[in-house]
């Protein structure tokens, strides 16, 4: 395979395309959210319990293609426990990431993610899981969330 | 450029060498260029005779009384019989030259709904139209208080021509449908459709833009009111495309856009309106692009339609047969009519997924809705990926596209 390739299609992000983590709607939670992607007909919708300024858990569900599952679910599993300012900080640096603004920027494991930089008509499937996170924890009304 | 030979004998070899876009590598891989259904490749021809024009001819039209504007207004207005010659038009003076086809649909719609449109009236469509032929319909219901019925397709993409039959009624004043569907491959029975409405009362517009490159069209034997087509499906230029329509609705209908080009005269109390064709087109128009797309048509009128017909069929059917045997691949679309697109999902690989893919093995393909969320909706599919022929593709571009599914599917195992 193409090393480029090769570096968006990593093995961890096609086994979280393949068996996302944190999937399907839970029984309880305190904000809920839908997401659009009107370029590829994707939507997911994202569940999360947020209590005393902290993310208690979240979960998704939805379909879409591997890139954004895989993001979707690995952001799920990145931001749980975090507080809120933290995980508003970790958007910003992994959205520098994927859009190739910061291509140093502290992210942890979701550095896996940087191959999409090189593919711009992939960072809004890499990146729609977060506009929805971002929406909900600014306290936007219940809109659905477009990437466009 | 390369004529055929052999008319019963179509060799895309020959009509590749006149698409210098063709002859490149993408991601080091020679190019299989398969997304016809958005955007034809274009021909030597056509390029020369836009670029010819920049570098000999530029000049406005219809106004300059000095040479170049007067060679640029013979130019454009020469393609006008062109094209009128092209779809069998009784009269050059019902040919509009439009940005597009979603520009041409919007005309008519516009005008339907300042013009036709009264409350209680019905306007019908089918279920597997492009967007814009559903979108500009909506906005001229809600403008006009008329209702919107859609007919339905079968599971194999194919219209119910029953459910169609049942909704026109006598309050039914147009019918638009779709020629060939771009995200199906589905040939319409257009005749048939354009009677059946007729004999209603009802006028018909039929979305040409998949059609006139794969189809020779006669709008007089079709006998519809309004064909519209996009150049840029048709191998010419982006930016300008046709709506014939019949004089007597030309007409009827109401001025749609204002401004220079489209008048005879005007004061500030009021403005009368130019003659057809140029009621209808206001402002400069894009004189490089009709130049274009005249010359497009002059390159396929060199090619001889039944060979060209019966060569895309071919790729279509060694597609298909090659498509069946590649384990979790599922068309989408299996018209008995069909024209040369491949729609298809494959189990569990988004159609972005294996756009990308194939993209690194130099194969273009289209993933998404297509412009037709109506249709993945009816097909339960959030988007399909899509390879769509022209006549300069080969077998061998089929399977290049065939082994670059396979491993993306080996891949996504």
């Amino acid at each position: 395979m193409n090393p480029e390739l090769r570096a968006l299609y990593q093995e961890m992000i096609l086994d979280h395309g393949r068996r996302p983590r944190h999937f399907g709607a839970p029984e309880h939670y305190t904000h809920k959210m839908e997401a659009f992607n009107p370029l590829c007909g994707d939507r997911l919708t994202l569940y999360a319990t947020v209590q005393d300024g902290a993310v208690k858990d979240v979960h998704f569900e939805g379909k879409g293609c591997a890139i954004s599952v895989a993001s979707a679910s690995m952001m799920c599993e990145e931001v749980e426990g975090k507080s809120c300012c933290d995980a508003e900080d970790l958007f910003q640096r992994f959205h520098k990431l994927v859009t190739g603004q910061d291509s140093a920027a502290a992210v942890g494991r979701l550095e896996i993610l940087a191959g999409v930089k090189d593919f711009p008509a992939r960072v809004k499937c890499a990146t729609l899981a977060w506009h929805t996170l971002d929406h909900m924890l600014k306290g936007d009304a219940g809109e659905t969330v477009s990437t466009e | 450029m390369t004529a055929q030979q052999n008319p019963r004998d179509w060799q895309p070899e020959l009509m590749r060498r006149d698409f210098p876009v063709l002859f490149q590598e993408v991601h080091g891989r020679p190019l299989v260029y398969l997304d016809n259904a958005a955007t034809t490749q274009k021909p030597q021809a056509v390029i020369d005779a836009v670029s010819r024009y920049y570098q000999l001819d530029n000049a406005n039209v219809h106004r300059g009384v000095h040479t170049l504007s007067e060679r640029a207004t013979a130019l454009m207005e020469a393609v006008r019989n062109t094209v009128q010659r092209f779809l069998n038009a009784g009269a050059r003076e019902e040919i509009i030259f439009t940005r597009g086809t979603t520009d041409a649909i919007n005309l008519i719609a516009s005008g339907f709904a300042r013009g036709v449109l009264k409350e209680g009236d019905e306007v019908l469509i089918t279920a597997m139209e492009h967007h814009a032929n559903i979108v500009p319909w909506q906005q001229a219901c809600e403008f006009s208080g008329a209702r919107l019925q859609v007919a339905a397709i079968n599971d194999a993409g194919e219209l119910d021509l029953e459910d169609f039959k049942r909704k026109l009624s006598p309050r039914t004043r147009i019918a638009a449908f779709t020629h060939i569907s771009n995200a199906l491959g589905t040939i319409n029975p257009v005749a048939e459709m354009t009677r059946l409405a007729h004999a209603v009362g009802a006028a018909v517009l039929i979305d040409g833009a998949q059609a006139v490159a794969h189809t020779p069209v006669d709008v007089r034997a079709l006998d519809c009111d309004f064909y519209v087509l996009s150049a840029h499906k048709l191998y010419g230029p982006t930016g300008v495309g046709v709506l014939y329509g019949k004089r007597e609705w030309l007409e009827r209908l109401p001025v749609y856009q204002t401004g220079g080009d489209m008048i005879r005269e005007v004061t500030f109390e009021r403005s009368t309106f130019a003659p057809l064709p140029h009621k209808f087109e206001a402002g400069t128009p894009h004189i490089a692009g009709i130049i274009g797309l005249g010359a497009a048509i002059d390159y396929l009128n060199t090619q001889p339609w039944p060979a060209l017909i019966e060569h895309e069929h071919q790729l279509l059917t060694y597609a298909t047969r090659l498509a069946k045997d590649v384990p979790g691949l599922k068309i989408i679309g299996e018209a008995a009519n069909k024209a040369a697109v491949l729609s298809f999902t494959l189990e569990h690989v988004h159609p972005h997924d294996i756009g990308t893919f194939l993209d690194f093995e130099g194969v273009a393909v289209r993933a998404g809705h297509h412009c037709a969320m109506p249709v993945m909706q009816r097909f339960d599919v959030p988007a399909t990926a899509r390879a769509s022929f022209a006549a300069y593709n080969t077998h061998d571009e089929v399977e290049r596209l065939i082994a670059a599914i396979e491993s993306v599917r080996k891949t996504f195992a």
